[in-house]
């Protein structure tokens, strides 16, 4: 794997309402997706990794609004460009063909109203509106047989299908313009484990087959650990640590990032709460001052809640793909 | 299919229902009304109209109850309804189907253009909301509680006098004989433009508010977000995936208003004198005309049952949800 960038996310900054009510939900994010992999996005809920989603791909609704930032995609052959720039047209024609998304609620990401082959045909008829009928239809059939659902199911209306099979038509429907990268908001988050690791493993098998990259957001580090290829996690809308995914498993720096990885059960296995982190996640209109896990932190120190930790590489591991934001470990390297 | 069949069954179950209670009805009432005005056109009633005014309320004792209730079904199979003591010795049937055209004309094309016309208002107010559209809200709301005859009550007072366009009362100028000539129908729409106004301006904004309101719903529907992260065009999200589908409730609804068509607005053509069934009614309950009130009241409960049928049958074409397989 190369380390091309495809997607960069600069200081991007999302706010839900207006003027002092705002609420900042995402904060001074700096994230790198690269080429061919596949970034994990962990943290518990309420801190920000949909509202991340949603930023990027500027699907916010009202009242969220981004308010700073940059998101540079790199196409495969021509220059980059910022997704936040770009004109309505341009951004209609980047969405899906560029960037696909399968969300959190997948399961009613389908409209009850029209079958299966009407939902995967119309994104080609508008992105690709010269196709022929014929073409578009055998394109849907293959996007089909692709995540193991019968074409014959492409008459099927989305209540005559389980909700495992849905969730595979969303990631066929994600695939069929072959986008350079997929977000996937919690894509399993309501179906059972065995359900979910089958389809991420499928997804998995179909990035080596495709190439595309993957963001895939989860509260649960579990999945993360075992299918991605980095890790970021988030709390209180920043990005707290970022590291390849075994060295996260094996040596998380943050103490944020230890108390999840402590609080998930075996590999296969019940979820429980959150018992290695006591405390709830903080009120995103009442932050605490300096690093916001402080009040929960068992390592939290005197500058903790003075002053905002940035993320950086930590000095003591100079030249190691990796980043934090902890005053435990101090950086001269901050990311963006 | 099956849901189909059963709904069908259910209708004709109530229909014989109401048929059969229009039968009781009548033989129940003490003191009978009835015989004594058939006393009264004695002179003027053929025997043959009055056997058959015999049969419809029950006056043939002589007979046992299940053959006058066979009898009945009979007669009301050749459209018999009895003669109209109002409009004596006219047929109920024949006021009926002289008044239907009227109502239907006037209420039924009233409501499908207030239908039509809210349910576009709705869907442009609900899909930009913070628009211009907004600001037809208050106005909509007002308008919607207003009772209709109190609207035509105010456009009488203020728009019809003398040198008026628009006429206060009637169908159509009385100088006319009603005909598909150039002559009648210019005059009969001119005698609908008021009752017909007054009638949109009232339930124009009800289809206008259920439709923003579903609108607004569906909007924050995943399949919707999903619909913009495809990249459509605004236009095919806004009618394919937003309207489509805030369009069910307010089908059904629309159906359901059909069958009000001939007992919803009794009120608006009583204020116009519009020639229509509800007029008609008005004059049957002032002068007790039995067989024309129960002529009235079958189709009232008819034309609701089939709207009902019609409401069903939408919703099965629209939404695939309801149709079970096999
Ligand atoms: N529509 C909204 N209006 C106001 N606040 C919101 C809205 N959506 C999300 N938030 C807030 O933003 C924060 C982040 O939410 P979200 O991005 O959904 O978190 P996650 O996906 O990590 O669970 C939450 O604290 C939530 O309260
Ligand atoms: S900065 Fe301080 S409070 Fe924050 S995680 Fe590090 S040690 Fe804990
Ligand atoms: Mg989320």
């Amino acid at each position: 794997m190369t380390m091309e960038p495809v997607l960069e996310i600069r200081n991007l900054n999302v706010e839900y309402g207006l003027g002092d009510k705002a609420v900042r939900a995402v904060r001074d994010v700096n994230l790198t997706l690269h080429r061919g992999e596949v970034l994990g996005l962990a943290g518990e809920s309420g801190s920000g990794k949909s509202t991340l989603a949603y930023g990027l791909t500027r699907l916010l609704a009202p009242p969220g609004v981004i308010t700073g930032g940059e998101v540079i995609y790199h196409p495969e052959k021509s220059d980059p460009y910022d997704v936040l720039g770009l004109s309505d047209k341009a951004l209609r024609a980047f969405r899906w063909a560029e960037t696909a998304i399968v969300f959190q609620g997948a399961m009613n990401s389908l409209n009850p109203v029209h079958k299966i082959s009407t939902q995967l045909t119309d994104v080609l008829k508008a992105h690709e509106p010269k196709m022929s009928d014929h073409t578009r239809n055998a394109r849907a059939r293959e996007m089909l047989k692709l995540v193991g659902i019968s074409p014959d199911r492409m008459d099927a209306y989305p209540h005559q299908l389980s909700g495992g099979m849905r969730q595979r038509v969303m990631i066929g429907m994600a695939l069929i313009l072959q986008p350079q990268v997929v977000i996937m908001d919690e894509p399993t988050t309501a179906l059972d484990v065995v359900m979910q690791r089958q389809i991420l493993g499928q997804l998995i098998e179909l990035r080596e087959r495709l190439g595309f990259s993957v963001i895939f957001i989860t509260h649960d580090l579990s999945l993360l650990v075992e299918f991605s290829n980095r890790i970021a996690i988030m709390y209180g809308g920043r990005i707290v640590e970022e590291a390849p995914a075994a060295t996260i498993y094996r040596d998380a720096l943050h103490p944020y990032s230890k108390g999840l990885l402590s609080s998930f059960p075996a590999l296969r296995g019940p979820r429980r709460e959150l018992a290695g982190i006591p405390g709830s996640p903080p009120d995103l209109a009442g932050m605490p001052s300096g690093c916001s896990f402080h009040p929960r932190c068992p390592r939290a120190f005197e500058p903790c809640s003075q002053h905002i930790p940035v993320l950086g590489r930590p000095d003591a591991q100079n030249g190691a793909a990796r980043s934090v934001a902890c005053w435990l470990h101090p950086t001269e390297q901050p990311v963006g | 299919m099956k849901y189909f069949l059963q709904r069908i069954a259910f209708y004709l179950f109530t229909a014989w229902a109401a048929i059969t209670l229009n039968f009781f009805i009548p033989r129940l009432v003490p003191g009978d009304p009835v015989q004594s005005l058939i006393a009264k056109f004695r002179g003027q009633l053929s025997t043959e109209a009055i056997n058959s005014l015999y049969v419809l309320f029950g006056l043939d004792d002589d007979k046992g109850l299940w053959t006058q209730y066979i009898d009945y079904w009979k007669q009301l199979f050749h459209g018999d309804l009895g003669l109209s003591f109002t409009f004596f010795p006219s047929p109920v049937s024949q006021i009926i189907g002289d008044a239907l055209p009227w109502t239907v004309m006037l209420v039924g094309i009233t409501t499908v253009i207030s239908f039509i016309l809210g349910t576009s208002l709705g869907v442009l107010a609900g899909w930009r909301r913070g628009s211009w559209t907004d600001g037809l809200l208050p106005v909509t709301t007002f308008f919607s509680s207003v009772p209709y005859f109190w609207l035509g009550i105010i456009a009488i007072y203020l728009l019809t006098g003398p040198d008026s366009f628009f006429p206060s009362s009637g169908g159509f100028d009385s100088a006319l004989v009603p005909a598909f000539d150039q002559y009648f129908i210019p005059s009969a729409v001119q005698h609908s433009l008021l009752p017909a106004l007054t009638i949109l301006i009232s339930s124009v904004s009800g289809w206008i508010l259920s439709m923003r309101n579903m609108m607004v719903t569906v909007a924050s529907e995943d399949y919707i977000t999903v619909a913009h992260a495809k990249g459509l065009s605004e236009r095919r999200v806004a009618v394919s995936y937003a309207a489509r589908n805030a369009l069910l409730p307010n089908i059904s609804g629309f159906a359901l208003s059909l069958g009000f068509i001939v007992g919803g607005t009794l009120l608006v053509e009583i204020v116009f004198s519009y020639p229509g069934l509800g007029f008609i009614l008005l004059q049957a309950l002032g002068a007790k005309d039995y067989p024309l009130m129960q002529g009235i009241f079958l189709v009232i409960t008819i034309s609701v049952l089939v709207a009902n049928l019609l409401a069903d049958l939408a919703y099965l074409l629209l939404d695939p949800r309801t149709r079970k397989e096999g």
